[in-house]
Parts: C-alpha cells; structure tokens; sequence
C-alpha cells in the first residue's frame, strides 16, 4: 500500500447559523490524515461532529474554515462543479440510510453515477451487473428497491459506490440501521474492498467491535479528536481461519 | 442519452401517481383541446365556404345597384347617422338593358357571361312537386341564357331554352333526372311535354318540362339522400314576371370574365364606367363591384381572425394549466429533496438536476397535449359533422400544439427544476 496522502484535513472548523443569533461551531479546528489504502474509523457520541465531518470530507459541505486537499484537489478552491466531478470520480458514500432511489431497479442505482459519468449504456450495464455480483446482488437487479430488505439495501447501495471506482469509499454508520449478523456481512465487503483491491475506506460506527476491526480509530469528541489508537483487526482471512 | 434517462425516470413517476399526474394534466389537456377543436372546426368551415365559392366560379364578379356609401358627403359634417330619409329605389335607378348592352359592348374581351337569376323558391322555402302521395324537393329558378349556358348542365333528353322560351316568357322548365326518378319512373323521354305543378308555400306555378339534366351533388350538401333537393329552371323572363318584379331594368348580376382578366382590376373598372358614365348625378345609388376572389379573401380573413381570437381565449387556459404543471413540479422537488441530495452525492452537477427536472415537466406537458390533441380533434370533428360538413382537421394546428406544450413544459419548469438545482448537497441530503 502507497505512502501517498489521500486525504489532508488541516485546522478544519464548521459553524452552523453563521451570522444569527444561533451560531455555534462543531468542529473546532480538526486535523485529520489518511493514507490512500488506509481503512479508518471514526468513533464518539451521538452530536459530536461525526457526521458533520463526514459531509466536509465528503465534498458535500465546505468548512467554515480550514484547508483540505483530497487526493491532491484543493477542495476550498474548487467551484460547485468541480464538486460534482470530484464526488462522482473519486468518492464512494454509503449512507446509514441507504439512499437507493425509489422506483428504479437496483440495476439502474447502480449505474447512475457512470450515467453522470457519461459512460456508454452498455459499458456501465455490464459493469454493474459485475458490482452486483461483487456484492452478491446480482439475482435481485432488476428489483426496485421498496422490493429489497435492508442488507440487500446496503449490498446494493455499495455496489453503487464502487461504481467508477473510487479513490475513497466514505460510509456514515453502514450497519446503524441493521441487525449484527447483518452488519457483519456489510463489514466483510468492506474488508474485502480493502484488502483485494485496495481501497481507502473511511467509516463512522457507534460499535466499538466494528471499529476494532479497522486500522486506525479515531475518536471525535465535541467537535476535536481526542485521541487515536490502532484496531485489532488481523485481516479477513485470519478470521476465517479461526 | 441523459435524456432518455430521464425520460423513462419521469414517466415511471408519472404512472406513479396516475391521478395526481391527471389532475395536472387537466388545464393542458383542455387548453390544447379547445384550441385544436376550434382550429378543425375552423378549418373546415374555411374549406366549405372556399369550395362552395368555387362553386360559384371563382371568376365571378357581383355587380349590384346600392345606395351610396355616406363617407364621400358627410363625414366632415361629422355624425350624420340615422340623417333622414333615403330615396327608394326607382325605375331610373337601376341598370337598364341598353347600360348592360353598351357596357357588355365595351368589355366584350373581358366578359364571357352576364348572369341573370331570378329565384321562385330556395331551398329555404321548401317548395314541392307532388305526383299521387309522393313528392320531389325542388329550388325554383329563372335564369337568362348565359346563367343557363354556365351551369354547363348535361342534358338527358329534351332541350334547354330557346329564343322564345325567353322573349314570350313561356312557361317551359327543365328538370332534374332525380325527379323524373322519383315522379316518372325514370321515364326521361316521355316526360318532356308533360305539366308539372310546383307547390311553394300555398302557391302553385305550373310549368311544361323541356329537357331533363343530369343532377350533380354539391360538393357540400346536408348529407347525401335519396331525395335531394334539386334545381327546376325557368326562363328568367317568366321568373320575373311570376314574382311580380316589375322593374324595369336589373339590381344585381354576376359576371364570369374571361380567364386573362384581373378579376380585382377588373371590379373597378366595371364601377368606374357606370358611376362615370350613368350614375355621377344619381345622388342616392350608385354601382358597385366586388370580384369573388377578394371577397373570399376577406372571408377567410374574417374567419382566420374569429379563429386567433377564440384560440386565444383558449390559451389562456394553456397558461392556467401550465401553473398547474409548475406548482406539482415544486411539490414533487420538495418530496423529493432526499433523492436530489443523492444525485448530487453521486455526482450529478446542477445542469443533470435541471435537465431532469424540466424533461419531467415537459414530458407531463406533452402527454397532456398529445391527450388534448386527440380529444380536440374528436371534439372539433363531432361538432363539424354535427353542422353536416365534411371535417378537415389543421395538421398545421397540431404541430404547433405539440410544439407550443413542450414550450409551456420548459417555461413552467424552469423555476421549479432550476430550484432543484440550486440546492445544497447537503442540505437536500439532511432533508427529511
Ligand atoms: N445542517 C445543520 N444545521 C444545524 N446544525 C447542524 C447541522 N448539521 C449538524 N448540526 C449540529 O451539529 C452537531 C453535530 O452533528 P453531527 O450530525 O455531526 O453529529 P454525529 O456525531 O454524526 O451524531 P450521530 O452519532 O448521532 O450521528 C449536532 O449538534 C447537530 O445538531
Ligand atoms: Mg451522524
């Protein structure tokens, strides 16, 4: 794995209400790092800035202050869309809550960031049908996703972030809204995405078994990391030996 | 491409909520509706009239005597309606047969007929000819030889008229082959000499039958039957005499002019040699003289401006209808708010949200004027053959329509979809 920086987050703050009676600041100059190829979570109470971390490394949110660079872009610099172009290259989200697009089939979902991407109908076709099988989705494609249980949800919606192939899979509690054995299955993907093709991941988890299972843990306390410590994971195939 | 995509995403809403899309479509539907129906019916009254004039021939000039229009003397008086009494028509007004021989005379490479007619019985006075308990609908009218010569009537048997028939006024007619149909058992030749008796409203006329012609239908007839109403003609002189027209010279002709003639130009020359010529010290009548050309002009620009002036009220409707289509769009952007904040996640930039959005707009608007259209054309054709005439639907009218709903699409969307793409990612994301 490269030594190359993926993401570079400097002196990062983030108000909300900005110029009303209301405002307050989340994040108070948060500096945070990963290397490309690093699987990396994210832990700490319910409002403490997660999420809201989350969306600036995202490119969803720009900070209030602060410099980012990922992947070698210099987001506080780039124009709406070159966001665009950015978040569809080169990031991969997975939502808590899924966010499949209702009425159109899992097949489609997965194909509509390549549609953005401007790739050809039959390209992006076969090569979802590929992610859905990564995934083991593929017997379900053409079902909308009102049609689907949760996991099947979440298998599908990570198919879809996977689909023009990434430099960073950011993923906001993946398993919140599942039970553990399901949980586990969505974990064993990622383990998989990041150990057979390299992928950087970054991870929001409330369960501290989930985060032990990553490289690195960090933990976001009232808007600051208070502290890093290095997971116990010893990769997927130890544990299948055991 | 994208477009496509975006076309099967936003029919897929659409059957979705079939009765909300509906309800949406309904202002476009009857907007569209009302104005291709007004076109249709327009349009076939257009060609119903045009082909009756050309019927008429379309060469023809009307020439009348009427009273002279007031603009010349009053106008600077100011208003001088209603002013007093006007002179009736005398003797002296009107043309007389030497007027009519030395102005023939004059233009003789211009005229090829002068028509007289003198009507008995139109087909508004339902006149009859009974034999035992059956009966034939006729029209009964006078007609001078040109006017006879110009119906260019193809005889079955017997003759048309002859010098005498005219100068005596003999009571001779010339029928139809329907009626001898009807009345003599199609018997054409032992017809002619016998008596017929015209019945028209309490009045009879008698006359002896000459000649039989092959009926024609009219291009535009109150549907065919089995008993139309057809022609008799008398010689004109025994027309005037029956309706008492005691004049001594005549109120109105037609002209059919030879095809070199400018039929415009032509009209005001045939004004000018009479007002000069005869009229210039007749102070209450005068010549005139309009060619039928200009006036089906001025008809058809008389219905092209009834018909603008009724599509626009319709489209007014359009306008109503297409806030109908930009209040849904917004509804459904802000139910939708989640589903943007994905898109934009996944990458899609301000200008595929726009497209989306509008494509939704302008495909329920093109639905909505596909389904007007059809409904337009059924009603329009329903009322034209409601009124008996043939229907010719505008497929000018519907080319615009199709057009002019695609562009209430964009202009109605676009408030609503460019909304849509001005979200913040995250804000539509946090939507809930
Ligand atoms: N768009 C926003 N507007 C106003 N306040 C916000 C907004 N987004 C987040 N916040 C506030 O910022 C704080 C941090 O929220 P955030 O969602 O980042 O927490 P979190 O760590 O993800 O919590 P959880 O574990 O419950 O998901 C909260 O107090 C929240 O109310
Ligand atoms: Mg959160």
């Amino acid at each position: 794995m490269g030594d190359n920086t993926m993401l570079d987050l400097r002196n990062i703050h983030k108000s909300f209400f900005i110029g009303t009676p209301n405002e307050f600041e989340v994040l108070h100059g948060v500096n945070f790092h990963v290397k490309e190829g690093e699987f990396v979570s994210i832990v700490g109470q319910s409002g403490s800035g997660k999420s809201t971390l989350m969306n600036i490394i995202g490119a969803l949110d720009r900070p209030t202050a602060g410099e980012y660079t990922l992947d070698g872009v210099d987001i506080e610099k780039a124009k709406d869309h070159e966001l665009s172009i950015l978040r569809n290259k080169k990031i991969g989200f997975v939502f808590q809550t899924y966010n499949l697009i209702a009425r159109t089939t899992a097949l489609k979902n997965v194909e509509l960031p390549m549609m953005y991407a401007g790739m050809s109908k039959g390209e992006r076709a076969d090569r979802a049908k590929m992610l859905l099988e990564e995934v083991g989705m593929k017997d379900r494609m053409h079902h909308k996703p009102d049609e689907l249980s949760g996991g099947q949800k979440q298998r599908v919606a990570i198919a879809r972030a996977m689909a023009n192939d990434p430099a960073i899979i950011l993923a906001d509690e993946p398993t919140g809204a599942l039970d553990s054995a399901t949980g586990r299955l969505i974990m064993d993907i990622f383990h998989k995405l990041h150990e057979e093709q390299g992928k950087t991941i970054v991870l929001i988890t409330h369960s501290p078994e989930l985060s032990q299972e990553t490289q690195r843990i960090i933990t976001l306390k009232d808007g600051t990391i208070m502290g890093e410590s290095t997971g116990t994971w010893q990769g997927l195939k130890v544990k299948e030996d055991a | 491409m994208l477009i496509t995509e975006n076309i099967l995403v936003a029919l897929a809403g659409l059957k979705a909520n079939i009765m909300r899309s509906l309800l949406t479509m309904l202002g476009i539907i009857i907007g569209i509706a009302s104005v291709i129906a007004i076109m249709t019916v327009g349009n076939s009254i257009t060609i119903m009239v045009n082909q009756t004039m050309q019927d008429l021939g379309a060469n023809n000039l009307q020439m009348g005597v009427m009273q002279k229009s007031q603009n010349n003397e009053s106008s600077d008086t100011g208003m001088n309606y209603g002013e007093g009494y006007v002179r009736e028509l005398e003797d002296s007004d009107l043309i007389s047969q030497e007027m009519l021989d030395d102005f023939t005379t004059e233009y003789k490479d211009n005229i090829q007929y002068v028509l007289l007619t003198q009507d008995i019985a139109t087909r508004w006075d339902n006149a009859k000819v009974s034999k035992g308990n059956t009966s034939a609908n006729v029209n009964l009218q006078g007609l001078n030889a040109d006017a006879l010569k110009f119906k260019n009537l193809k005889m079955i048997s017997g003759r048309q008229f002859i010098g005498h028939d005219y100068k005596e006024a003999k009571r001779t007619c010339v029928v139809s082959d329907k009626l001898v149909d009807r009345l003599f058992d199609g018997e054409y030749d032992s017809v002619i000499g016998k008596e017929i008796e015209v019945t028209v409203s309490g009045n009879y006329y008698k006359y002896y039958v000459v000649g039989v012609y092959e009926y024609v239908q009219e291009s535009f007839s109150f549907g065919a039957s089995d008993n139309p109403t057809t022609d008799i003609y008398v010689p004109y002189e025994t027309a005037r005499i029956q309706t008492h027209n005691q004049n001594k010279g005549i109120q109105y002709c037609d002209l059919v002019t030879t095809i070199d003639t400018n039929n415009d130009e032509f009209a005001t020359q045939v004004r000018d040699f009479f007002n000069i010529k005869y009229y210039s010290r007749n102070d209450t009548y005068e010549v005139v003289c309009i060619s039928m050309t200009s006036m089906m002009d001025s008809m058809n620009s008389m219905i092209s401006m009834i018909q603008l002036a009724l599509s626009v009220i319709a489209a007014i409707s359009l306008v109503v209808g297409g806030i109908g289509v930009m209040n849904i769009m917004l509804v459904s952007i802000t139910e939708r708010t989640k589903e943007i904040g994905t898109r934009k996640a996944l990458g899609a930039t301000n200008g595929s949200i726009r497209l989306q959005f509008i494509t939704e707009s302008v495909v329920i608007c093109l639905i909505g004027g596909i389904i007007g259209i059809l409904a337009g054309v059924g009603l329009g054709t329903l009322a034209v053959k409601f009124m008996g005439y043939e229907a010719a639907v505008s497929v000018q009218s519907i080319v615009i329509a199709v057009g002019f709903s695609m562009a209430i699409g964009v202009f109605f969307g676009y408030y609503p979809a460019n909304k849509a793409a001005k979200l913040n990612p995250i804000d539509a994301l946090r939507y809930e």
